[in-house]
C-alpha cells in the first residue's frame, strides 16, 4: 500500500479522535491543558509505533485462536516501559498524566490498530499506519487540550495571556464533551466528509 | 504465508514464548529505571523537606501514628548545629474531591506552621490543584499560622483559613491534613522533647 496514502489516512481521513472516536477516555480525561494532550499523545503514539511494529513480526507465528491475549501482552509490554521510563526521567509530566499511562493499554486505538491493520500488512506499512495514527492523535489531543486551556484558564502551553480564571466549565469534565463536539464538527466541516 | 494452526500445543507454546520475552524485556527496563525512579522520589522528598524548615545539616526521621487514622506520619526533624530547628511532617487525607492527598508540613519547634508543600494529589486541574505552590499563592496563607491559637478550618465552618473558589472540599482537605500533622505532634511531643537536642535518642 501507498505509505503517503497510510500516513494521511491516519491523520485526516480516519483521524482516530475526529472520525473514528477511538479512545476517548484519554481524549477526555487528560486534555485539560495543551500540553499534557501533547504529552499523551507522544506516550500513545509510542506505544501505537511499537506495538504495530513486534505484532506485524510475529504475526505469522501467533495462532489465530490466541491473537488477541498475544497482542495485548505486546501493547501492555510497551504501556509498562512507556510508565517506567517516564517516571525516571520525564518526572513532571508523568505527574500530570499518571493514571492515565496505565490504560493506554485498554485505549481501542492501539488494540484496533494491532488488530486491523498490523496483523494483516507488511511490517513497514505497520509501522507507518502506527506513526500516522499516532500523529492524528497526538494532533487531536493537543488541539482539544489547546481549546480547553484557553477557554477554560485563558493560558495556552502555559503561557497565560488574560489575567483572570477562564471558563471552568472546559476546565471539567462537560467543557471535554463540549469541546470535543464542537472540534470534530469543524474538522468534519473542513475535510468536507459529512 | 499460511498462518500456525490453533492447536492445544501451538497455543500454548505461542503464549509461553511472547509472554516469556516480555518478562524479561520489562524486568531489564525496571532494573534500568530503578535507580533513576528511586532517586527522583528521594530528591523531590528532600526538596520538600527543606523548603518547609529554616536552614538545617541534620535530619532524624521517625514514625507516629496519629490518633484517628491507621497510617504512620513521618517526622523529621531538622537540626542545626545539634538544636532543633523544625519538624518536617509528612502528612496526608483521603478527603480530598479525587481522594488521597498527600503534603509535607513543617514546623518551627514552638509548634507554629513555617511552610507547606503539597507532594501528591489528583485534584482537579484549574480548580483543586491551586494548593500547588506554582500554581496558586493560596498555601502561602499557612506561614506563621499558629494553630494553637488560630483554628484550621475554613472561614465558611468558622475557621481561619481562606477557602479556593470552586474548591472548597480541596481546601478543606488541605485543612484536614494539615491539622492531623499539628494534632500528632501536639501528641506526641511534650516542651520536654524539645529540649533535649536529640529527643530521638530517648
Amino acid at each position: 500500500m501507498d505509505k503517503i496514502k497510510i500516513l494521511k489516512r491516519g491523520i485526516i481521513k480516519d483521524n482516530p479522535v475526529f472520525v473514528l472516536l477511538l479512545g476517548l477516555c484519554p481524549v477526555l480525561g487528560v486534555t485539560t491543558s495543551a500540553f499534557n494532550g501533547f504529552g499523551m499523545g507522544m506516550a500513545t503514539t509510542f506505544v501505537l509505533f511499537m506495538s504495530n511494529f513486534v505484532v506485524s513480526i510475529i504475526k505469522n507465528f501467533i495462532p489465530s485462536k490466541v491473537r488477541i491475549p498475544s497482542f495485548i501482552v505486546v501493547i501492555a509490554s510497551f504501556v509498562t516501559i512507556t510508565e517506567l521510563v517516564m517516571e525516571a526521567f520525564l518526572p513532571d509530566l508523568f505527574d500530570a498524566l499518571g493514571l492515565f499511562i496505565p490504560l493506554i493499554v485498554v485505549n481501542c486505538l492501539v488494540l484496533g490498530r494491532s488488530e486491523a491493520f498490523a496483523s494483516k500488512n507488511d511490517t513497514f506499512s505497520a509501522v507507518t499506519d502506527g506513526l500516522a495514527m499516532g500523529i492524528g492523535f497526538t494532533l487531536a489531543l493537543t488541539a482539544l487540550g489547546a481549546f480547553r486551556e484557553i477557554l477554560g484558564s485563558y493560558s495556552l502551553f502555559g503561557y497565560s495571556f488574560i489575567e483572570g480564571d477562564g471558563m471552568l466549565v472546559f476546565v471539567l469534565a462537560p467543557g471535554a464533551f463540549i469541546g470535543l463536539g464542537y472540534l470534530t464538527a469543524i474538522f468534519l466541516k473542513i475535510i468536507g466528509e459529512r | 504465508m499460511a498462518k500456525k494452526e490453533s492447536t492445544f500445543s501451538n497455543m500454548v507454546l505461542t503464549l509461553l514464548l511472547i509472554t516469556a520475552c516480555a518478562a524479561l524485556t520489562l524486568a531489564m527496563v525496571y532494573n534500568v529505571t530503578k535507580e533513576p525512579i528511586e532517586r527522583g522520589r528521594l530528591e523531590r522528598r528532600q526538596a520538600a523537606i527543606s523548603f518547609v524548615v529554616p536552614e538545617f545539616d541534620e535530619i532524624i526521621s521517625k514514625k507516629f501514628m496519629p490518633s484517628d487514622v491507621s497510617d504512620s506520619l513521618e517526622f523529621n526533624f531538622a537540626y542545626k548545629d545539634g538544636e532543633l530547628v523544625g519538624i518536617a511532617v509528612q502528612t496526608f487525607t483521603n478527603q480530598g474531591f479525587s481522594g488521597y492527598i498527600s503534603a509535607m508540613v513543617g514546623f518551627y519547634p514552638d509548634k507554629r506552621i513555617y511552610d507547606v508543600v503539597h507532594l501528591q494529589h489528583s485534584e482537579t486541574p484549574g480548580l483543586g490543584d491551586k494548593i500547588e505552590k506554582d500554581k496558586s499563592d493560596w498555601s502561602d496563607q499557612f506561614r506563621d499560622f499558629d494553630p494553637a491559637e488560630k483554628d484550621l478550618r475554613l472561614k465558611s465552618a468558622q475557621g481561619d483559613v481562606d477557602g479556593i473558589t470552586a474548591a472548597t472540599i480541596t481546601a478543606e482537605a488541605y485543612c484536614d491534613a494539615i491539622d492531623r500533622a499539628y494534632k500528632t505532634l501536639k501528641e506526641n511531643l511534650d516542651e520536654k522533647h524539645f529540649s533535649l537536642n536529640k529527643m530521638i535518642n530517648n
